[in-house]
């Protein structure tokens, strides 16, 4: 990041309309010309409980959450005020200002809502002492009173929007628009008049800071502002999914909202059924009938659906499925991301595993790899299941909508028509031979058909089964049949090498040294190594999006060309380094491990801490991070 | 051509069709109750007028669930307790389908229970026939949730402690709007319930009763079974949710004392289905989702045209 940037983080408590107000906020600055990018915090509790979103914006392209922040708006957390004293909540008014205070930049500005706090909570926090050893600049606003004297109390999220307009020289236009947009009568007006007043006031004091909203370039019209999750729910539309099932579990739940708020839209049926278990089935059925269909879940949920994953796999049934990784093991934590449900996703379910799993870097590639899932998923007649986490899914960032106008397509992949039907093999019990050791066109996809269709007849079921599906045991059609459903992954592999490869190369391709990461935290590292180059190192970096089939060639050749690469992911044993050793088979002595596993996702400057010490071969100074060295070394 | 011409084709069936060409490899022990069940479901498709293509029958594990291999139409052997949620999303993915799910005991009140209840309760449009025979078959003879109270098996070597389910209670219960009971010693009523239940537009409970001779030679299967609609005795109106309550509860408590009533307990022609109290809700395609996949005119919408401009 060269330019200059705002990291704005605003402070409450769970259910005071911090994510509301964020996305607006955030949708403002993207109005305005800014690139943005949110980061959310939340606890895993409806109401009350320390919660914080960040927006960062700047003129040049943001990639994640970036390093610390330079404004907090503290709201109070206006559910902590507890009728029964000494009751669970606790007195924790103060805590949206005194637990963000430690990351705070030096030069930063602190905007609360005085009229929430007590002035001895104020006091213990020796905020003037503080603020002067970093030269904060600190304005206490009674947010709560003006809210009260031009709207209702509920409104100081405004007050503070306007507080902070105020104070970084920003145009409320944008904000005046969306409050006009999102809302209507008496609530639209109280709200401009509270966006107005706030904004007149704060404008009158004096200001002694020097930070201000960056400058930006004209606004893109085109655009848009979403979610890991939106990008998911809306590839899986455009590539013809008209079926979902699931049931709610946290953050796999958004996927699941969106494409239940969408589908009937869309002509397409969504169901929220009694199970992990029956979602995955009710995927299953739908496909086996001839729907483009999906399902999903989180760790827990995931683990549910590991048998009707292998039925999938066994009677090879397309299916897509979306696994939304938080910290486990267990229920682990619910609102917390974590890279710890790899191996889960990879091998889970009885036998060798014949799947296709893909792990986006991206909000981009949470479209594209969906598309690519369903794609593959029915062309050859596999379960595909897509990887991401909580970061993703929470995660705003704005992008182009040019990105997202693809064909549409309902391709069903490779089922037959009753034409088709008619000239193909069919066994003589009279049933189509959907299960052919050598389909004629020589892949290893034997063409299926879908009930309903004349002469199609066939059997699917989990257990071995001869060519028209009948359950056999027989050593050499088991050979046959194993060798075919596994041989698929091949095929896929050199499909997506020769099409659609996903891995993302950052950095100067003669660097010495390597960072090698998957998924969400692609960007982070990104920002990383560009900022270790600045520094005089030689980084670059390979972000990996598709895991299984693994691309073991693309990675092979990657790691000949650096001296040492560092594994970054957010688990506590590294999964993806385990991987990377078990696909390709050498490189051992080369991989170590940069781990982080307490529940918040590295940020950029904990990259190159963890690099700098890596190399240096010193012991990391972070305590929130694990480093583990090469083996042999 | 449509995409599925076999649906609704207009012609004569024959319950042969319904047998495989080859000889599937045996399965089923000699005398088991299970043949009955696949005798009387080949002679309900031609009654109903069915012909294999459009048939779709989904299987659960067990005995039970080797139906598919004795029985020629699209089949899916699913896993253990699952083919009810795999057999409904098929019937809402192409409710143009015939339907029909089939498990044991063990899979749909056992492991598979949940599924049953939430089955029954929406009132999918199809059938569910359970093979009851009182045990475990496939895995050698275990209690299972319909052994009586007290029955000995290698896993309950003192007997079972626990009461039998109720399935026919819990069916009404849970919410089934047609719930009857058959047994394979009674080819002729097996025959009329399953065409009937097949018929039925919703959730068709029929717990039919299947001896197994390797494994639960104690069993009641063997006694006659008194037909409640036949009978006088039983003067029984199938419409009245609170007579059939009744009746299965004393059928239920007498089931393993010797008296066993089969018949149609309750039949609501009046519920809607789950397709169409979800069509009344706009949330259910008109026509049938899977037909748009192989129809070339089919429009696409894409995302970007409809749903973007919330984002910007
Ligand atoms: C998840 C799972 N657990 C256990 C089994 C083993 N199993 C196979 S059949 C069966 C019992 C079947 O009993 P029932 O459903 O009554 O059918 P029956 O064999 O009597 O027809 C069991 C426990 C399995 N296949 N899958
Ligand atoms: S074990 Fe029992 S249920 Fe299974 S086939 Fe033999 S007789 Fe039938």
């Amino acid at each position: 990041m060269t330019g200059q940037e705002l990291i704005w983080r605003i402070a409450g408590g769970s259910g005071d309309g911090i994510d509301s107000t964020s996305q607006n906020f955030a949708k403002a600055l993207m109005r305005s010309g800014l690139d943005v990018f949110t980061h959310r915090h939340y606890p895993s509790r409806i109401r009350g409980g320390h919660t914080f979103v960040e927006v960062r914006a700047s003129n040049d392209d943001v990639r994640s959450r970036g390093d610390g922040y330079n404004f907090l708006l503290a709201l109070g957390d206006s559910f902590a005020r507890n009728p029964q004293e000494g009751a669970y909540y606790g007195n924790e008014e103060v805590k949206p200002l005194s637990e963000n205070l430690h990351d705070l930049r030096e030069g930063g500005v602190i905007v609360y809502d005085e009229g929430l706090l007590e002035e001895d909570d104020i006091a213990d926090l020796n905020l003037e002492e503080r603020a002067e050893e970093n030269d904060w600049h600190v304005y206490p606003l009674n947010l709560r009173e003006i809210a009260r004297e031009h709207g209702r109390e509920v409104m100081r999220n405004t007050a503070g929007v306007a507080a902070t307009a105020a104070l970084l020289g920003m145009d409320t236009s944008y904000f005046e628009e969306l409050i006009q947009e999102n809302m209507s009568g008496d609530v639209m007006e109280a709200n401009l008049k509270v966006l107005d007043q706030a904004y007149d006031e704060v404008s009158e004091m004096d200001h002694d800071h020097d930070l201000t909203i960056p400058e930006a370039e004209a606004h893109d019209e085109d655009q848009v502002l979403l979610s890991g999750s939106n990008a998911i729910a809306y590839g899986a539309l455009d590539e013809g999914c008209r079926f979902i099932s699931g049931y709610p579990m946290t953050p796999w739940t958004d996927v699941f909202t969106i494409m239940s708020q969408n589908l009937p839209k869309f002509g397409g049926i969504s169901e929220q059924v009694e199970d992990e278990i029956a979602a995955a089935s009710l995927a299953i059925g739908a496909s086996h009938a001839g729907v483009k269909a999906m399902s999903g879940s989180s760790g827990g949920g995931f683990a549910l659906m590991s048998e009707p994953l292998g039925l999938a796999e066994m009677t090879e049934t397309p299916v897509v499925l979306v696994e939304a990784m938080r910290a486990g093991p267990s229920t682990g934590m619910p609102t917390k991301p974590e890279q710890g449900d790899l191996e889960h996703v990879l091998y889970t379910s009885q036998g060798d595993s014949s799947r296709v799993v893909f792990a986006p870097g991206n909000l981009r590639e949470c479209y594209d790899q969906t598309r690519k899932a369903f794609e593959i998923a029915y062309d050859y007649q596999i379960p595909a299941i897509v990887v991401y986490d909580q970061k993703l899914q929470g995660e705003l960032r704005n992008v182009d909508e040019g990105f997202f106008d693809r064909e549409p397509s309902g391709d069903p992949g490779s089922v037959l028509t009753e034409e088709e039907i008619a000239e193909a093999a069919h066994h003589e019990s009279g049933k189509f031979q959907r299960f052919q050791h050598e389909p004629e066109d020589g892949s290893n996809v034997s063409p299926r058909s879908v009930p309903g269709q004349k002469d199609g007849r066939f059997l699917a079921t989990g257990n071995e089964h001869n060519e028209s599906g009948h359950i056999s045991e027989d050593p050499q059609n088991r050979v046959f049949q194993m060798d075919r459903r596994l041989g698929k992954l091949d095929d896929i592999r050199t499909d997506l090498d020769e099409n659609a490869s996903h891995q993302t190369y950052h950095g100067p391709e003669d660097a010495d040294h390597g960072i090698l990461v998957w998924g969400s935290h692609q960007d982070t590292v990104f920002e990383a190594v560009d900022r270790l180059n600045e520094n005089g190192h030689s980084v670059k970096a390979l972000g990996v999006s598709d895991l299984m089939p693994y691309p073991v060639e693309e990675v092979s050749e990657w790691l000949e060309s650096v001296d040492q690469a560092l594994v970054v992911e957010m688990n506590a044993t590294g999964q993806f380094r385990g991987l990377t050793q078990k696909e390709i088979g050498r490189f051992g002595p080369k991989l170590s491990s940069l781990l982080k596993y307490n529940g918040n996702p590295f940020e950029p400057h904990e990259i190159v801490e963890g690099f700098e010490s890596s190399i240096n071969g010193e012991e990391l100074a972070a305590n929130n991070m694990k480093y583990v060295p090469a083996a042999g070394d | 051509m449509s995409a599925f011409s076999a649906i609704g084709e207009e012609r004569e069936t024959d319950r042969d069709e319904f047998t495989p060409g080859i000889e599937p490899q045996a399965t089923w022990c000699p005398g088991c109750g299970d043949f009955g069940v696949l005798k009387a479901l080949k002679q309900a498709m031609p009654m109903v007028g069915k012909n294999p293509d459009e048939v779709a029958l989904f299987t659960g594990i067990g005995c039970s669930g080797k139906l598919n291999s004795y029985f020629e139409s699209y089949g899916f052997h699913t896993i253990h307790g699952r083919e009810l949620p795999v057999a409904r999303a098929a019937k809402l993915a192409n409710p143009e389908l015939e339907v029909i799910a089939a498990g044991g005991d063990g899979d749909n009140y056992g492991i598979g229970g949940n599924h049953f209840i939430h089955t029954a309760r929406e009132n999918h449009d199809m059938v569910s026939i359970v093979f009851n025979n009182e045990i475990f078959g496939l895995t050698k003879g275990q209690t299972s949730p319909t052994s009586p109270k007290g029955h000995k098996s290698k896993t309950q070597p003192s007997g079972s402690a626990k009461s039998p389910i109720r399935p026919l209670s819990l069916s009404l219960t849970a919410g089934a709007s047609y719930v009857a009971r058959t047994a394979a010693v009674n080819p002729n009523q097996a025959k009329e319930i399953l065409a009937e239940a097949i018929e039925h537009d919703g959730f068709a409970h029929v717990d039919f009763l299947t001896q197994c001779p390797t494994w639960n030679k104690d069993a009641k299967q063997y006694v006659p079974y008194t037909d409640i609609q036949q009978s006088d005795e039983y003067d029984h109106d199938v419409s009245d949710r609170q007579e059939a309550a009744e009746i299965m509860y004393e059928t239920e408590s007498k089931l393993y004392e010797g008296e066993v009533l089969t018949g149609r307990y309750y039949v609501d022609e009046d519920r809607p289905s789950y397709q169409e109290e979800k069509s009344a809700t706009g949330e259910m395609p008109d026509e049938p989702l899977a037909e748009r996949y192989f129809d070339e005119d089919a429009e696409w919408e894409r995302t970007a045209d409809e749903l973007l401009d919330y984002h910007k």
